[in-house]
């Protein structure tokens, strides 16, 4: 697979008060790849996350130092934080669709950015649905409560909603962890459908889930990272002790 | 449900199984040509039989990496699970039987440099009988049909018999001409290998049905 940087992460450290919480962050995130953050839980693996689309910024006592640039371009120096995430979109770890119709949750980005002809919604809201895997499940309830659908359509339906205002990436913070497994099956044949056209970057638990899934896999250990490489090497053979201990259960 | 779900790890076990058949035709091909060679001495088709064993050597490590990769990355489960624990076990055996067609062609090179004698009289049928086993033992894998596979199974004993018959045949010919004994030598390695390749097809034949049914068969 041809590796194009989307995001090189320089020397990033992050600070929350005197806790460090990312170390000497070095690393590339590659276009159309799904990449996969596992590490046990306090790792940075979310923060990490956070930090692509500036959600730490408004975390009190945060302190960033280093860089990263999404196509050669700083995105905390010389971009700012709504055309960032008009750029990356995120979905949260519980589905948190809005409490207001189907159609208004996936037409609520785009309406924002100025778009209120009706024509242009349906499509926006009818190609984001189908794009999300869940178009067939709610084309007939369109007008109805996001809230009034299963976790695992909602969870859809919010990444629908991500997609309605075309972001080139996706950030996904443990998107299946509320979800049965056949709606994780689900998300997860999205997200390797989605890659065809996004870079997708995700955090999970499910560290098998990392392996069906993403093209890369990078381990977080105590704020740092300690193996970044192909998720079959990683899941086959790992060339850290403790990327092996993680993956085979040994610890955690 | 009704979508269609897990699409790239079912066009992984796809590609698998179309790696598997590959593996089989290619074995197929070295089986038939090396019952030709056999049958006339071909020493160019016995080398060209050799030269073909790294292609199956690659493809069985290729499809073995794979079989790993999914185990590690996919948790397949029941009918799946099942399936690629099967296809490490089939590959060894296709792997087996494909160094036994480049063993014999050795001994059809060794043949080549003595002079003629008569081929054992059964060879003919023994090699029928294990030429059905091999190219019906990769039809049932493809058509997945457990009727095939325990016909494979069943006709293992004919082989054997021929073997027997073959050997006393050839303990026959060497006591009364021992002028014979170094091409009759030749040809009991040659049956030995015939007899171990339709063992490699009961095998495989065995791995199918534990595909298919689940039931693990003694043999």
């Amino acid at each position: 697979m041809k590796n194009e940087t989307k995001f090189s992460v320089k020397d990033l450290n992050l600070y929350y008060g005197n806790f460090q919480a990312l170390k000497n962050i070095n690393m590339e995130l590659y276009k159309g790849q799904i990449t996969a953050f596992i590490g046990p839980s306090g790792c940075g693996k979310s923060t990490f996350l956070k930090t692509i689309n500036r959600m730490n910024d408004l975390v009190e006592g945060v302190k960033i130092s280093g860089n990263i640039t999404m196509d050669g371009v700083d995105i905390y120096q010389d971009m700012d934080a709504i055309t960032l995430r008009t750029r990356v979109g995120m979905v949260f770890q519980q589905p948190n669709p809005f409490p207001m119709s189907i159609y208004d949750n996936v037409a609520y980005g785009p309406r924002i950015h100025g778009i209120h002809k009706k024509s242009v919604l349906d499509e926006i809201v009818e190609k984001s649905l189908k794009q999300a895997a869940i178009w067939d499940e709610v084309k007939d309830k369109l007008k109805k409560s996001a809230l009034a659908v299963s976790g695992g359509q909602q969870q859809r339906i919010c990444i629908a909603r991500t997609l309605a205002i075309e972001p080139e990436v996706i950030l996904m913070d443990e998107p299946t962890s509320a979800l049965d497994p056949i709606s994780t099956l689900k998300i997860e044949d999205l997200a390797t459908e989605l890659k065809k056209d996004y870079t997708i970057i995700i955090v999970t638990h499910n560290m098998q889930q990392a392996g069906r899934i993403s093209d890369k896999t990078a381990f977080f250990l105590t704020g740092e990272v300690i193996e970044y490489d192909d998720t079959e090497q990683i899941f086959n053979f790992p060339k850290n002790k403790k990327t092996e201990d993680y993956i085979t259960g040994r610890f955690g | 449900m009704g979508i269609k779900m897990r699409q790239s790890f079912i066009a992984q076990l796809e590609e698998l199984n179309n790696k598997v058949i590959k593996m089989g035709s290619i074995l197929e091909l070295s089986t038939n040509e090396m019952i030709d060679a056999l049958d006339t001495i071909d020493v160019e088709k016995a080398k060209k039989i050799i030269a073909r064993d790294d292609e199956i050597d690659l493809l069985e490590q290729q499809i073995e990496r794979e079989c790993i990769n999914i185990l590690a990355q996919q948790q397949p489960l029941a009918t799946d699970l099942r399936k690629i624990t099967s296809i490490m076990k089939i590959i060894t055996d296709i792997e087996r039987i494909a160094d036994q067609c480049a063993d014999i062609s050795e001994y059809i090179i060794k043949l080549s440099n003595m002079p003629k004698t008569k081929a054992p009289a059964d060879l003919g049928n023994m090699i029928e009988a294990m030429k059905k086993m091999v190219i019906d033992t990769i039809d049932s894998f493809v058509e997945a049909d457990i009727e095939k596979a325990s016909a494979v199974m069943e006709a293992d004993d004919a082989v054997d018999k021929y073997f027997d018959n073959i050997c006393k045949e050839l303990s026959d010919v060497m006591q009364k001409d021992p002028s014979v004994v170094p091409q009759s030598i030749c040809y009991l390695m040659v049956i030995k290998y015939l007899e171990r390749m339709a063992d490699h097809a009961t095998n495989i034949a065995e791995w199918i049905t534990f595909i298919v049914t689940g039931d693990l068969i003694l043999g």
